[in-house]
C-alpha cells in the first residue's frame, strides 16, 4: 500500500492479519518467542490496547454507543497511541515489534461496516510499513467452528450487530466474518500480504513464518537489530 | 477541499443521512483559547432563544463518547499530536452523529463551540498534513456560517493573565514545549494556531469577526450577521410551505 510509510530504522516490523479463529495469535506468540531466542530485542503489540484509549472504547462497547464513524474513529485514536508511544520508539531503536493486527484489520473491518475504502484508508497514512505482513487464510466455516466452538458468548460488535444484518447472534456473525474475509482477500495483493494456509498444522504454518522471515529479513536481523547483552534470558 | 453548500457533507457522506431532511441551521463559533468564545456563546444561546429558536449548544470534548476519555487523556504526559487529533475527531463523531444531525433534523438552531476546524488547527500547528486531517474529518457537515473570532496573541495573553490568572499546559501547547516556559510556548502556539484559522479562512467561508473589540461590540455584530441568516432561512422557509 503506497500510501503507509516505508520503515526506514533499524528495527523490523512484523504483523499477523486474519479474520477471528485463524489462529493468527498462536502464530505470531510463537514467532517472537522463536526471535526472543535467537538474542533479539523483540516487542509485541496487540489491537485495541492503548491504555490511554482503551477505556474509552470499553465504554463505547458496553453502552453500545458506537457508530461505524466513531467505532472506525476510536481504533484508529488507540492505534496512533500505540504508533506514537511505543511502535515507533521502538522500532528507531532498533527492536522488533510483532504487531497482532494492524492498520489492515480497519481496512478490512471498518469496510465491512461500511465505511469508504478511500477514506479508512487516509486515515490511517500515518502508519509505518510493515517489514512483513502474514495474512492467515481461512475458510469462513473452519474459522466458525473454531470460534462458536471454543467460546460461548460472541461479542456484540464482533458479530456486526450494529449493523442490524441478521438478530440472530450466530447468524449476523457468519455474515460480518464474512465480509471481513471479502475485504481481507481483496486486498491481499494491494498489501503484499504472505499469506498461510489456516487449515494447515500449527507446526507447519510456524515453519512457513519462519523461512519467510529468513528470506525477507534474515540479513538484517543478523545486522541491525537489537540484540540482548550476553548473560540476559529473554525466555526466562 | 472544496467548498460545499450548508449542511452537506464535505468530502465523506454518512451512510443513511439524508441531506435534504436537515431542516436546522449549524452556527460554528470559531477561534483560539481565550479569544471569548464561550461568552459570545452563551449570550447567543438566550438572544436565539427569546427570538423562538430551538438551541443545541454542543462543544469540543463534550460527547458521552469520548469526553470523559480525552479529560483523562490530558492529565497524563503521554498523549501523542495524532492520538490527540483522532481522539478529539471520535468525539467530534459521536456528537455529530448523535447530537448535532438529530437536532438539525428537528429544525433546531445549532450553536458550536469550535468544530473541525480547531482540531485542525491543532493538527497543522503540531505539523501534521493538512490534507490528511482535512480528508478524516470530511464526514462533517458544512455549517450555515463559521464565525472566527479573531484578535492578536497579546490581546489573548491578556485575557489569559487579566481573566485566568495562569497558562494553562495544554492552550500552551506545553507538549510541544515551544519556550522556555509556559508564557513563551503559548505565544509561539497560539501563533501557529491564528495562522492555521487564517489559511482556512477563504477555503471554508469564515466571516472574520475583530474581537479584540469590547464584548458587547462582539455580541451586536454576531447578532446582525444572524438575524440576517436566520431572516433568508425563514423567508425560503415560508416560500416552501406556500409552494
Amino acid at each position: 500500500m503506497p500510501f503507509l510509510l516505508p520503515n526506514r530504522y533499524k528495527g523490523k516490523l512484523i504483523v499477523v492479519e486474519g479474520i477471528d479463529g485463524s489462529g493468527k495469535s498462536t502464530q505470531i506468540s510463537l514467532l517472537s518467542r522463536w526471535l526472543r531466542s535467537r538474542g533479539l530485542a523483540v516487542a509485541f503489540s496487540e489491537w485495541n490496547s492503548s491504555p490511554l484509549v482503551r477505556r474509552t472504547t470499553r465504554r463505547g462497547k458496553k453502552k453500545e454507543m458506537f457508530t461505524p464513524a466513531s467505532f472506525s474513529l476510536i481504533h484508529a485514536t488507540d492505534f496512533a497511541d500505540r504508533l506514537e508511544s511505543y511502535i515507533l520508539p521502538l522500532v528507531k531503536a532498533g527492536a522488533v515489534v510483532c504487531a497482532d493486527r494492524y492498520a489492515y484489520t480497519a481496512f478490512a473491518r471498518d469496510v465491512a461496516r461500511g465505511v469508504s475504502r478511500r477514506w479508512v484508508r487516509n486515515l490511517y497514512s500515518f502508519a509505518l510499513r510493515p517489514d512483513l505482513c502474514f495474512y492467515f487464510r481461512v475458510p469462513l466455516d473452519v474459522a466458525l467452528g473454531r470460534i462458536l466452538g471454543g467460546r460461548n458468548a460472541i461479542k456484540y460488535y464482533e458479530a456486526g450487530m450494529d449493523l442490524g444484518l441478521s438478530r440472530d447472534l450466530e447468524e449476523s456473525f457468519r455474515i460480518f466474518q464474512g465480509r471481513i474475509l471479502d475485504e481481507y482477500e481483496a486486498m491481499a495483493g494491494e498489501a503484499g500480504f504472505h499469506i498461510i494456509d489456516a487449515a494447515l498444522s500449527i507446526e507447519e504454518q510456524q515453519r512457513q513464518m519462519r523461512a519467510v522471515v529468513r528470506e525477507r529479513i534474515g540479513e538484517a536481523l543478523d545486522s541491525q537489530v537489537l540484540r540482548l547483552p550476553e548473560g540476559i534470558d529473554e525466555t526466562a | 477541499m472544496r467548498p460545499r453548500e450548508p449542511l452537506q457533507f464535505y468530502s465523506e457522506p454518512i451512510p443513511g443521512v439524508d441531506c435534504s431532511e436537515l431542516l436546522g441551521t449549524l452556527i460554528v463559533i470559531e477561534g483560539p483559547d481565550a479569544v471569548g468564545r464561550t461568552s459570545q456563546i452563551a449570550r447567543l444561546h438566550g438572544w436565539l432563544e427569546q427570538e423562538g429558536h430551538a438551541v443545541l449548544h454542543t462543544g469540543m470534548a463534550r460527547s458521552a463518547l469520548a469526553g470523559k476519555g480525552i479529560q483523562q487523556a490530558k492529565q497524563g504526559n503521554t498523549l501523542g499530536p495524532l492520538t490527540m487529533t483522532l481522539f478529539y475527531t471520535t468525539d467530534f463523531a459521536d456528537r455529530l452523529e448523535n447530537e448535532i444531525i438529530p437536532a438539525l433534523r428537528a429544525g433546531f438552531v445549532v450553536l458550536t463551540d469550535r468544530y473541525i476546524f480547531s482540531i485542525m488547527a491543532r493538527a497543522m500547528a503540531r505539523g501534521e498534513d493538512r490534507r490528511w486531517i482535512e480528508r478524516v474529518a470530511g464526514f462533517a457537515l458544512a455549517p450555515h456560517a463559521v464565525f472566527y473570532l479573531r484578535t492578536r496573541v497579546e490581546d489573548l495573553v491578556t485575557r489569559v493573565v487579566v481573566g485566568r490568572g495562569a497558562f494553562d499546559y495544554w492552550e500552551s501547547g506545553m507538549d510541544m514545549r515551544l519556550g522556555l516556559d509556559k508564557y513563551e510556548s503559548f505565544v509561539r502556539y497560539q501563533s501557529r494556531i491564528l495562522q492555521a484559522l487564517d489559511r482556512m479562512v477563504k477555503s471554508y467561508g469564515f466571516t472574520v469577526v475583530d474581537a479584540s473589540r469590547p464584548p458587547d461590540q462582539i455580541f451586536t455584530e454576531l447578532k446582525r450577521h444572524i438575524a440576517v441568516l436566520m431572516g433568508g432561512r425563514t423567508r425560503a422557509a415560508a416560500g416552501r410551505r406556500r409552494d
